[in-house]
């Protein structure tokens, strides 16, 4: 599974350039078209305050004449045009979602970094010793396992809000949502990881590293992890995904990201009630992004699943 | 086989017993439930005498026992937002979600397994290669996108169906129903796709990998060579031996059907549980969430404890093997 051409004393670049990996990926246009979409619209929501046309959380910048402004064409008032429009209180449509890009980006990407963090630690000190300790962590897995992460990420939400002062709820909400989400979320990590432990705990290397006398923790962050690492890699892709959408599904239901820090999904939320009245645009647009969004970054982590796969070469 | 059955029901137990517990310190820690009865105007004896009524002076554990003790007959306590009894309220709400969730499973089924079938038998016409390139872009939808789209294409623009709420239900008495009137069938139509899509592509997934899996094997290659039609030796022989995982999984499905009924019942105003559960949350209604968490529970682990119940009486394998 480890790759051999990385220990070569060549430059690295063209170490990966030849690698299983890289080939595989040359040969998939679907990965490639993926990468890419991936790739701008992360480069775009990083650089939103330098490419959004306006700062649609500066007061001074909205102007109400503005409001309702379809795509493409002048305001009757004020003569302005915006790309993608302006939603009923003179933001540009475009402004709003690469901003709320952002936040879903954010959200989505430090949710699976947490998740991460604790589903590794948790999986390795399963794995590593065993014994109670892991039966309790594997057991609270397992439970969590029967509830749709959705619903837990939704009740996490709940009950910190309910622990939160009322003053501080927008404010946090970022934060909230980011460890309900990763809370959510933990378990596939832990159970992997555990798994390939158990694996590699009775390899020789690690009885080396024992007789040696290194401590348990350093046997299991600096000699077992880089072993158990290739699998996490495809189940954080796929949990990116799935962190984006559950965002977006949160804050849609408007238990998510507040209308002062809007994410895709809040923006949804909004658009949704102009689906009536004829303003598509104000839905239309974001939920194109994160479509695009989601569906590449899944994609992506199917490819990546099966290239990785020795099973399915 | 019995120390099986009873070891799945105390493990089921020993999960409700956490879940109660989790529900129940949502109740006792998470606002002061005296600060969300009381209004400003109180006084430190009216604070006392409210404390001993509920029982908040009682030790934990008693306290947790005698939260069970309610939740076993029903009794959640009152809404802090509605200021009924919130058994009261989950009964009226439960119909809705139940006649939703029961639509959709039955489409999710009946459609997975024939489309399973299909794309299995026709490996690579170009209808299968369609059906599993829309399932792929379905999986990646979040489901409230579809409900909006299906609402735009329907409502909208089309103008046949309704968008929102159950239209005309029949009260039973003990249930409402929106079965017998045309205007609740119709209202019935665009959430039950909504929700039931998701778990449609994966049982039809499902159905496909393991038919293909199945009719590789020799039984059916000798099935074909004994001269039997394809349709007998695709159903009676194939989808037979398919069916074991199809259940368990589809099983699991119809749990997470009532948990993501949350998420369609907020597209279409449906008003069910779900649409209580997340207003609850955004009004931080405690004993609905505390009991909405518990009632799901329940459904949660019954389901599982019936699907691994079900598995060995399906599987004789497990049988004989006496686990």
């Amino acid at each position: 599974m480890t790759d051999i051409s990385q220990n070569k004393p060549q430059s690295r670049i063209a170490a990966f350039w030849d690698s299983d990996l890289a080939y595989a990926f040359r040969h998939s246009p679907i990965a490639m078209v993926s990468f890419l979409t991936v790739f701008l619209l992360v480069f775009s929501a990083l650089c939103a305050p330098l490419i959004a046309p306006f700062n649609p959380y500066d007061p001074a910048s909205l102007d109400l004449m503005n409001g309702f402004t379809p795509p493409m064409t002048s305001n009757d008032f004020t003569g302005a045009e915006f790309m993608l429009g302006t939603d009923d209180q003179g933001r540009d449509v475009l402004s709003t979602i690469l901003y709320g890009m952002r936040i879903s980006l954010f959200v989505g990407f430090s949710a699976v970094m947490f998740a991460m963090i604790l589903g590794i630690s948790l999986g390795l000190i399963a794995g590593y010793i065993g014994g109670w300790t892991e039966t309790i962590i594997m057991r609270i897995a397992d439970v969590q396992l029967t509830f749709p992460s959705i619903l837990v990420a939704m009740l996490i939400f709940g009950i910190a809000k309910g622990v939160t002062p009322i003053e501080y709820r927008d404010q946090m909400a970022i934060w909230v949502l980011i460890i309900a989400i990763g809370l959510s979320d933990w378990v596939q990590f832990a159970r992997v990881v555990r798994g390939a432990t158990l694996v590699e705990k009775n390899r020789e290397y690690v009885l080396a590293a024992q007789l040696i006398g290194r401590s348990s923790p350093v046997i299991m962050l600096r000699h077992i992890l880089p072993n158990v690492l290739s699998p996490v890699l495809v189940i954080a892709t796929i949990s990116l995904a799935l962190a984006i959408i559950a965002e977006a599904t949160l804050s849609f239901l408007g238990v998510g990201a507040p209308p002062t820090q809007p994410s895709l999904g809040t923006l949804i939320r909004i658009g949704q009630g102009f689906l009536f009245s004829g303003e598509w645009w104000i839905l239309f647009f974001p939920s194109c992004t994160l479509l695009a969004l989601a569906l590449s970054v899944n994609l992506l982590g199917d490819w990546l699943r099966d290239a990785l796969n020795p099973k399915l070469r | 086989m019995l120390n099986y059955i009873l070891k799945r029901v105390a493990q089921s137990g020993i999960v409700l017993l956490v879940v109660g517990l989790v529900a129940f310190s949502m109740f006792r820690f998470v606002g002061d439930p005296i600060d969300n009865m009381l209004g400003q105007e109180r006084t430190v004896a009216d604070i006392e005498r409210l404390r001993s009524d509920l029982g908040l002076d009682l030790p934990f554990p008693v306290q947790y026992y005698k939260f069970l003790e309610g939740a076993v007959q029903g009794n959640f306590g009152v809404s802090y937002r509605q200021g009924r009894a919130v058994s009261e309220i989950i009964a009226e709400r439960a119909p809705a979600t139940l006649e939703l969730a029961a639509v959709s499973g039955f489409l999710a089924i009946s459609m997975g397994i024939i489309l399973g079938v299909f794309t299995a038998i026709r490996r690579d016409g170009w209808a299968s290669h369609l059906i599993m390139t829309v399932s792929l872009i379905g999986v990646s939808l979040p489901t409230f996108l579809i409900g909006i789209l299906l609402i735009y294409v329907f409502s909208v623009d089309l103008g046949w169906l309704p968008s929102f709420g159950r239209g005309d239900v029949v009260d039973l008495g003990f249930w409402s129903t929106g079965f017998l009137t045309q205007s609740g069938l119709l209202a019935l139509i665009l959430p039950s796709i909504t929700l039931g899509l998701y778990q449609m592509t994966l049982i039809m997934r499902l159905v496909r990998s393991e038919m293909l899996e199945v009719l590789r094997q020799d039984y059916i290659r000798f099935a074909r060579a004994r001269g039997l039609s394809e349709r007998v030796v695709n159903f009676r022989h194939a989808l037979k031996n398919t069916l074991v995982p199809v259940i368990t999984v589809t099983g699991l499905q119809l749990g997470s059907i009532i948990a993501f009924a949350i998420i369609t019942e907020s597209v279409f105003q449906w008003p069910g549980l779900g649409l209580l559960f997340i207003n609850a949350i955004q009004f931080v209604d405690i004993p609905v969430m505390a009991a909405y968490l518990m009632l799901i529970s329940v459904m949660f682990v019954l389901i599982n404890l019936i699907v691994d119940l079900l598995y060995v009486f399906v599987d004789p394998r497990l049988r004989e093997g006496g686990i």
